[in-house]
């Protein structure tokens, strides 16, 4: 069994009131780390922990801390993005549904840490019966003593505040996040300046996923060393799993980083393998952005080896043969899937999201699910399939925001890794109509690796 | 004063203040290696960043962190490092992208020039003439809007547009009260004003002057005349609201429009007040300072009285000459 330390007691009945989150050991992060450290000591643990952000970039958490400029006389914000929309992520929702005071504990202790004496925690707005937890859960602690003036004597001022999302998907990139809150457009800002020089308010501003922020509490209370004994290499700790598709037990899972895929998603303990007794065909394994494999690249690298659920081993391969962890939407697609239709509904997505602000994005995302809403239903071309690789090649890297990359990814690796099925819609589009493509080769093992000489 | 610092672009070396764009140190320089810009404009404050005409290549970053900058940055948007080196022009991968850029603007765009007022002044025109490609891969629909008057001077033609935002900028900067915005997201997005509310203020008719493309035009000048058989003039007035600077536009004794001072990048001298602009078009409102310069690289030059300097074919021919005397004569007095 992994270790569990987000969600150790999430099974206990109440552990989403102040109470019983309070009798199973909650908010003592809190008080060690007001009472016995300095914020400089929480960074330093932070530091050590080898954390890394749990929103999709996997930027070393602690770094960022110490980046926040502290110029005299300006206030600092910590900033908790809980916008989650990426498809096929939903473990913040859950974190906050379960055991919301996890949140707000870790979002006390990192304010303390960047000596932010207001945070907000920018909730997507669907999620309103989240928005009322977080906030009966902040009150709660208020109640307490957690929050408010000179928080358990330590002369530390602090206050949270929840604000609802506006409604978009680009409110979670950060500085759209920033706009959003500040009552803005949510449009991403142009960077530099970044958001630890001038952000919410032009003032010095951390922000930080969900996950993130309720990994700083374990982190206090055992110490950055212990934190960092779980996981492989640079991906240190645990990480939440959003595990959806076509698997026997979907759902959040809180994984150790470093089990391997296949365990992840064969054995009892975590997905329990592929529903109907259907085989993998391919995985999408950190949300809609990331580029989507074949099951045999997934659950092998390209010498052999097993591939990990870890940062270093997902990206292993470069674009070319492998992926990223991303924010942990681990979505599974079975033999009946069509790869051709689901890239089509990534790109609308993506197209629907769009800001606008720059062209390559604002046009090109358009382009290519007009392009693929064609090869879906049987009007392509062979030369659709170049187009598609041409425009996603001409949006990546040359937007304001990475939702541009986020758009051309998953359009640019499906047709790397499934080429063939696309062209089966161009040269059966009939077929392609009533049937799947099903298969394919893409399950079977991968081919010796050829000796160097 | 602080110490200058060195950039180079595309080989060519200046030293520019601290803080300088490296499209403003190009624009110092001057030239081919000047990269297009669509939507900077340097009298908008946090204009740019947008169209991504102007990407460029830092293939070093300083003098300190010679490390070139991993992704293609957009110029209008990037200060200058000392001893940064820059590819624009040279670059191969700076030009492909430029060409996927102009591509991206033009998919949805109505290519109306042949009944566009903005034709022979238009950005768009000049940018698809120098980095697009003459052929469109794109074979869908493009998207439309309904034409809005914006009050009864200023016409907004939606489908021109290319979102630029600097129009957005001028009505937050240069109105007090800001109506104007822009609706919808992504490639839905348009420009608008609240409810179709007119922009009731001195300096609305800037947006007119900083739309690169034809999507805002004067109304009082709709399909009068196409530009280059108009004829610039820079004339000036003793206006209470503005500077007074303006082109006035001549078809043949009328003047037909107004407008800023514009540079070769689009960019006005001073902004005018909407009196200037729409309501002063008699020659006798202005005193006249001179003939407009104007670039001959520009298709208004094709009829500026100082191109009319005799064509080659028709000085050597005697014949011709006398046949247009009264022209030569007032082309050669100046
Ligand atoms: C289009 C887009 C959407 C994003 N959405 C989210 C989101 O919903 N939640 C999130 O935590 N991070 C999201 N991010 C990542 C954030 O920009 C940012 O990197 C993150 O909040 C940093 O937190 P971390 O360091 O704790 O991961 C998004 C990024 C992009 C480009
Ligand atoms: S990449 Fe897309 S979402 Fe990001 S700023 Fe540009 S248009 Fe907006
Ligand atoms: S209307 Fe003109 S100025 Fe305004 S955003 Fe569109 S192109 Fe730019
Ligand atoms: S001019 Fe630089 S991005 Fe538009």
């Amino acid at each position: 069994m992994g270790r569990k330390i987000l969600l150790e007691h999430i099974n206990v009945p109440g552990i989403n009131t102040f109470d019983v989150y309070r009798q199973k050991g909650g908010y003592r992060a809190l008080e060690k780390a007001l009472k016995t450290m300095s914020s400089d000591d929480i960074v330093e643990e932070v530091k050590k922990s080898g954390l890394r952000g749990r929103g999709g970039a996997g930027f070393p958490t602690g770094m960022k801390w110490s980046f926040l400029a502290k110029p005299e006389g300006k206030a600092r914000y910590l900033v908790c993005n809980a916008d989650e929309s990426e498809p096929g992520t939903f473990k913040d929702r859950y974190l906050m549904t379960y055991i919301p005071h996890l949140l707000v504990e870790g979002m006390i202790v990192s304010s303390f840490a960047l000596g932010a004496n207001t945070s907000y925690i920018y909730v997507r707005g669907e999620m309103m019966p989240q928005i009322r937890i977080l906030e009966k859960a902040i009150a709660e602690a208020k109640a307490a003593g957690f929050l408010g003036k000179n928080i358990l004597g330590s002369g530390f001022d602090h206050e949270v505040y929840v604000q609802p999302g506006g409604g978009a998907y680009i409110c979670g990139e950060e500085t759209a996040l920033i706009e959003s809150l500040e009552g803005k457009r949510g449009n991403p800002r142009i960077k530099p300046p970044f958001p630890a020089i001038s952000g919410l308010y032009n003032c010095p501003t951390v922000v930080n996923n969900v996950e993130t922020i309720a990994a700083v509490v374990p982190i206090v209370n055992d110490g950055g060393d212990e934190y960092a004994k779980i996981g492989i290499g640079r991906s240190t700790g645990t990480k939440l799993i959003s595990a959806s598709g076509n698997l026997n037990k979907p759902g959040v899972y809180e994984i150790e980083l470093g089990v391997t895929v296949e365990d992840f998603i064969y054995s009892d303990e975590y997905c329990g393998g592929i529903a109907n007794g259907k085989r993998l065909k391919a995985v999408v394994a950190g949300g809609s952005s990331v580029p989507i494999l074949p099951a045999n690249l997934i659950l092998k690298l390209a010498n052999g080896e097993n591939r990990l659920m870890t940062y270093e081993s997902l990206s292993d391969g470069g674009f070319a043969t492998g992926t990223m962890l991303g924010s942990g939407g681990f979505v599974a697609f079975d033999e009946d899937q069509c790869i051709v239709r689901n890239t089509w509904n990534f790109s609308r997505f993506y197209h629907h999201e769009s800001c606008g602000q720059c062209s390559p994005c604002r046009e090109g995302t358009g382009w290519m699910e007009k392009v693929l809403h064609r090869l879906e239903y049987g009007h392509g071309k062979l030369s659709d399939i170049d187009l598609l690789v041409d425009v996603s090649k001409k949006i990546e890297g040359n937007t304001i925001c990475p939702l541009g990359d986020a758009a051309a990814w998953p359009v640019a690796s499906a047709i790397r890794h499934f080429r063939d099925e696309f062209e089966w819609h161009v040269t059966n589009p009939k077929e392609a109509m009533e049937r799947n493509y099903g298969l394919a080769g893409y399950a079977d093992p991968l081919p010796k690796p050829e000796e160097v000489m | 004063m602080s110490e200058k610092v060195k950039v180079s672009i595309d080989g060519i070396t200046i030293e520019v203040e601290p803080g300088t764009s490296i499209l403003n140190a190009a624009r110092i320089i001057g030239g081919d290696i000047v990269p297009p810009a669509m939507c900077y404009y340097s009298k908008l404050e946090g204009s740019g960043g947008k169209c991504r005409t102007c990407l460029v290549k830092v293939s070093k970053g300083s003098e300190k962190d010679p490390r070139p900058m991993p992704k293609l940055v957009a110029s209008c948007r990037t200060a200058v490092m000392d001893g940064m080196e820059v590819q624009n022009i040279t670059s191969p991968e700076v030009k492909e992208a430029r060409k996927g850029v102009v591509e991206m603007l033009l998919i949805n765009h109505p290519l109306d020039c042949p009944v566009c007022d903005q034709a022979g002044e238009c950005h768009l025109q000049d940018l698809g003439y120098e980095h697009g490609s003459e052929a469109t891969r794109y074979e869908f629909e493009r998207r439309t809007f309904d034409r809005i008057d914006i009050g009864d001077k200023i016409q907004l033609h939606m489908t021109r547009c290319i979102l630029c935002y600097r129009c957005v900028y001028v009505a937050d900067q240069l109105t007090e009260k800001r109506e104007h915005g822009i609706l919808g997201r992504g490639d839905a997005s348009e420009i608008s004003t609240y409810i179709e509310k007119a922009i009731e203020n001195d300096f609305s008719g800037n947006v007119i002057d900083v739309c690169p493309v034809g999507a805002l035009t004067d109304k009082t000048f709709r399909f009068k005349q196409r530009v280059w058989f108009t004829k610039p003039v820079e004339a000036h007035r003793d206006c209470p609201t503005c500077t007074g600077k303006v082109s006035l536009w001549y078809k043949g004794e009328d003047v037909i429009r107004v407008t800023a001072r514009k540079d070769v990048y689009g960019e006005v001298e001073d902004f005018i007040c909407n009196t200037c602009r729409f309501e002063k078009k008699n020659t006798n409102d202005w005193i006249i300072d001179g003939p407009r310069q104007i670039s001959n690289r520009s298709v208004i030059s094709s009829n500026h009285y100082e191109q009319l300097a005799p064509p080659p074919v028709v000085r050597k021919n005697l014949a011709l000459q006398a046949a247009n005397k009264e022209e030569f004569e007032r082309a050669t007095k100046h």
